[in-house]
């Protein structure tokens, strides 16, 4: 079960960048307050033969938050950042996640969609989705799926991103509330996750 | 209607739709995760034509072949000969000279689908001279997909990978050794096949049918709830002989399990486990 309410009622974030965004993706992390009152879900795009281990060292190392890679059926617990394995979707239910090894979608696998559609559909107006830097149009479909579903949807802009792509087929849905810098969306999930963001 | 209504309309419609198909046909899905299920419950609705979860039950509950095309969606897996190569690498490090004490193994490769792996496992063994007293057993839930398994033919295409995933398993001959390519297909070297008995079984409500020194079922169990796969996990303990082995995917796990404690971790990375003595 998923542990942990920030005072704004979110209770699970969910970043989703392709394999350029991993820089991205630390600056925001970096922001966040510790010990993480909700859990992050961070899926990235990348190969299955990236070095695996090492990502979840450079995270702990660099934005000061234990760092995990999913496996099947693992709690999303309050504290730590959770990692999307490469080669697997990941599809959030019951405060866990299921892996599957389903096609890719939208050449993606991970794929950011899938995250967020499912992650959506657990959370509803508890979940705070952000996207980050990256090539062809991943996140956009479930950006909308969050909105829909009365959660809150973060993008970077499209002007800072080093591949605005993803970024801006996700603000073209016209479902994204805050479209922001990368250190202005780190101290938003701040606000967020402490209180008085709402 | 607000989403969450409509959220819970449609997990009743998918209740009934499982437990139709499970009362009319055997096939039980209901403890299949629900996220990946729903997702392909919808795709073969939209194939369909129809619009609606109940509209897909009343097209199973009548007609047998939507019931077929149903469970394709629903079974086929993903699959690839030599998926993670390190595996394949430490299956042969770590699993074969203990298979070499035995005079005859059987091994059984549960949900082995369109049978890229089983092919893998055969080839695996044949280099380390083992698949002359060897049968494996590769079951499906699926008959057409059991089929194809048994023909054993793939696309050309994909043999470039296949090589690659191959050599980095450990194989030690030419990968082109194993099949005959023609036009834009290849077919397996058909002597592998002389070992491998290919037949239905369904983990869910199927019992054990041998006892097995080893058990491969990777990247199946993961479309399982929790409940499912320990029920799962306890076929296969009972289904593997003293010391039988216990291969599951990579982001699989026996440490939830009511029955971690009747296994002993040979290579925790590649999720390779061996059942106690006793």
């Amino acid at each position: 079960m998923t542990s942990g309410f920030s005072p704004d009622g979110v209770d699970l974030v969910v970043v989703g960048a392709s394999w350029g965004g991993v820089d991205a993706a630390m600056q925001v992390l970096r922001e966040l307050p510790a010990p993480l009152p909700v859990p992050v879900l961070l899926v990235l795009h990348r190969s299955r033969t990236s070095e695996r281990a090492l990502l979840e060292r450079v995270i702990e190392r660099d934005c000061g938050h234990p760092a995990r890679e999913l496996g099947d059926k693992d709690d999303l617990t309050a504290g730590t950042i959770h990692l999307a394995p490469p080669d697997y979707h990941v599809l959030v239910e019951g405060g866990s996640v299921s892996l599957t090894v389903e096609d890719p979608v939208n050449h993606s696998r991970p794929s950011v969609d899938l995250a967020f559609e499912t992650a959506a559909e657990d959370h509803a107006e508890r979940l705070v989705a952000v996207l980050l830097s990256g090539l062809g149009r991943d996140g956009a479909h479930g950006i909308e799926v969050v909105h829909r579903h009365g959660g809150r949807t973060l993008v970077q802009d499209p002007a800072e991103a080093e591949r605005p792509d993803m970024p801006q087929a996700a603000i073209d849905t016209g479902c994204v509330d805050e479209v922001a810098t990368l250190r202005g969306i780190g101290l938003r999930l701040r606000e967020l996750l402490e209180g008085g963001g709402r | 209607m607000p989403a969450h209504a409509e959220a819970e309309r449609e997990a009743i419609e998918i209740s009934l739709l499982l437990e139709g198909v499970h009362q009319q046909y055997g096939f039980d899905f209901r403890q299949y995760a629900r996220a990946s299920l729903r997702r392909r419950l919808w795709r073969r609705v939209y194939a369909e034509g129809l619009r609606t979860i109940s509209g897909l039950q009343e097209r199973v509950l009548h007609d047998r072949s939507a019931m077929e095309r149903l469970l394709l969606d629903l079974s086929i897996n993903v699959t690839s000969m030599f998926r993670d190569p390190a595996f394949f690498a430490s299956f042969r490090q770590h699993v074969v000279p203990a298979l070499r004490t035995y005079p005859f193994l059987r091994i059984w490769n549960a949900g082995c689908s369109t049978g890229e792996e089983t092919y893998s496992l055969a080839i695996l063994l044949r280099e380390v001279g083992l698949l002359d007293r060897t049968r494996i057993y590769a079951t499906d839930i699926n008959e057409s997909v059991l089929a194809s398994a048994a023909e054993g033919i793939y696309p050309l295409a994909k043999m470039q990978e296949y090589t690659e995933n191959y050599l980095a398993a450990g194989g030690s001959r030419s990968f082109s050794d194993y099949y005959r390519a023609a036009y834009e297909r290849a077919q397996i070297d058909r002597s592998l096949t002389e070992n491998i008995v290919f037949a239905a079984h369904n983990l869910v409500s199927d019992r054990s049918f041998n006892e097995f020194h080893v058990i491969v079922c990777r990247n199946v169990m993961i479309y399982f709830d929790r409940t499912l796969q320990g029920r799962v996990h306890r076929l296969f303990l009972d289904s593997l002989v003293p010391f039988g082995i216990l291969a599951l995917g990579h982001k699989e796990t026996l440490a939830h399990s009511p029955i971690a404690d009747a296994f002993d971790v040979v290579d925790e990375q590649e999720r390779i486990y061996r059942r106690h003595g006793s």
